[in-house]
């Protein structure tokens, strides 16, 4: 288990922040911290790894403390055992993508484990190319394998798949939770997709500026009431056309556009980027399996 | 036929000073870029004084300090450790590397400062030391910086004339290098030799910097491929 309580004064975009949680986080588990930019998402990833030192806190993996301020206890990076995958992928330039592999393998440990990981997410045709000249998608999963080489007890993404494309999401997606079980991992996810979250993770945790305002299962915790039958989605107004009697709102749900008609009043209220939630009670969907 | 002692003096203070400068300058550049310490701006400015001073200032003290008779230090120097660093070609060697160092530490500095600092950070995570991450991540992706300062510096060296006097003098074969052999030809109405001189570090100082343009261009990479 992954106990960690951390507390430090940020400087936010919106002024100075006290960022003030407390995590617990189950083996084996994968939980996301979603919040907007600046809430203090990835100060906690760092703290964790060690590359931020926290004003006060601990920080206890398993049975060993890897922060424990109260004892001037603070472990190195290079001492936790952490696997992070960096928003911009932080890639060595200068060596190729099974170098990059094979700087983080420790010292005098099997080289099977490089193999099985450019097998796993499908590099092998890759391995000797420059970072320089990989995809985005590619340079993504040279990141997650080469954070896998020391077999860490607690692997770190931030915002892992916020740069790709839908459909190289999904795959990446997949990739990760293979891992994640393979290597029977603990998992922490930065994430601002709520459809990723929902379909990814074990439980959420939401920050807001610097504190939990809420946690449990995803599904729980995006929706504002328990689950129905009835329909709903979150989307983003993107037009609004006043018609003699009635208004139409264009919705981008996803990628799908979505045109909702509304009265003068209720559409007054609305401005293209407002968020909203598109719901229809009183008909049952018809679910067909595509492929 | 010209002496050509002048000019392999030259090039042997340029390649021990450049040497010695690279060993001292990764360290110097690497805490430069890296650190928080207040001291820095000090440091910074004392790096870059070579640059604004005239070179005379330069070797003016340090002929005030290093001389055997007039001061504490250089006569220590020759006492206990045998070296004196006036009118020597050690001394030679010591002001080179005070008046270059800006050429060698800048590049080198703005290298380190231009890397993504990410990178560190997931050389660290991925259980790497410091030391190793220098070696393996930092100076490996600054390479072009590394040439630059390098080829500067020994090219800079080649141009010192200032310093070199006031702390080396002019011994043939010690201390006389090509831009004092130069200025001795012309004082002695001698202007073959020193148009020889001349030519031949106008030359090299051409093919230096155009290797360094044309490598850091990249278009020799353009033709190994």
């Amino acid at each position: 288990m992954i106990h960690c309580s951390l507390q430090k004064k940020l400087l936010a975009p919106f002024g100075e922040m006290l960022l003030d949680i407390d995590l617990k986080i189950e083996k084996g588990e994968l939980v996301t911290l979603y919040g907007e930019s600046g809430a203090g998402k990835t100060s906690i990833f760092r703290m964790l790894a060690g590359l931020l030192i926290p004003d006060s806190g601990l920080i206890k993996v398993g049975e060993k403390f890897w922060l424990d301020t109260l004892n001037s206890v603070n472990l190195k990076p290079q001492q936790r055992n952490v696997g992070f995958v960096f928003q911009d992928y932080a890639l060595f330039p200068n060596m190729s993508v099974r170098e990059n592999l094979l700087f983080a393998l420790p010292k005098g440990k099997n080289k099977q484990i490089i193999k099985d990981l450019i097998e796993i997410v499908e590099l092998g045709d890759l391995q000797d190319r420059k970072p320089e000249n990989l995809s985005g998608g590619q340079k993504q999963r040279v990141a997650l394998a080469r954070a896998l080489v020391q077999k860490p007890q607690v692997l770190m993404l931030d915002e892992p798949l916020s740069s790709l494309d839908a459909k190289m999401r999904i795959k990446l997606q997949n990739y990760i939770l293979q891992v994640h079980r393979e290597f029977n991992l603990t998992t922490l996810l930065i994430s601002h997709e709520i459809g990723e979250v929902i379909k990814m993770c074990d439980r959420v945790f939401l920050i807001e500026r610097g504190k939990i305002s809420k946690q449990g299962k995803p599904i729980n915790v995006f929706s504002n009431k328990q689950i129905s039958g009835k329909f709903q989605f979150v989307g983003e107004v993107v037009h609004v056309e006043r018609e003699e009697v009635i208004s139409v709102v264009t919705v981008l749900i996803g990628t799908n556009f979505i045109k909702v008609v509304v009265s003068h009043e209720e559409a007054e209220v609305l401005q293209n980027g407002d968020k909203v939630l598109v719901a229809s009670k009183a008909f049952n969907p018809v679910l067909q399996k595509v492929n | 036929m010209i002496d050509w002692e002048p000019l392999l003096l030259t090039f042997k203070l340029a390649a021990v000073t450049t040497v010695l400068l690279v060993l001292i300058s990764i360290p110097l550049s690497y805490w430069l870029a890296y650190t928080k310490s207040r001291i820095k701006p000090v440091l910074e400015t004392l790096v870059s004084m070579p640059l604004v001073l005239p070179p005379t200032v330069l070797g003016f003290y340090l002929l005030l300090v290093f001389s055997p008779s007039n001061s504490f230090f250089g006569g220590w120097l020759q006492e206990f450790i045998g070296i004196k660093l006036v009118f020597s070609f050690p001394g030679l060697v010591f002001a080179s590397i005070i008046y270059s160092l800006p050429f060698m530490v800048h590049p080198i500095q703005a290298g380190f400062s231009g890397l993504n600092s990410k990178l560190i950070e997931a050389s660290y995570v991925l259980g790497k030391s410091k030391i190793e991450t220098l070696f393996r991540v930092l100076l490996p992706n600054i390479k072009p910086s590394l040439l630059t300062g390098i080829v500067l510096a020994f090219a800079h060296t080649i141009g010192e004339f200032g310093v070199v006097l006031m702390i080396g003098g002019n011994i043939p074969g010690k201390t006389k290098v090509a831009s004092i052999a130069i200025y001795d030809e012309v004082e002695a109405l001698n202007y073959d030799t020193a148009n020889i001189y001349s030519i031949i570090l106008f030359i090299i100082a051409f093919c230096i910097l155009l290797m360094v343009y044309t490598v850091n261009g990249g278009y020799l990479k353009k033709f190994w491929k």
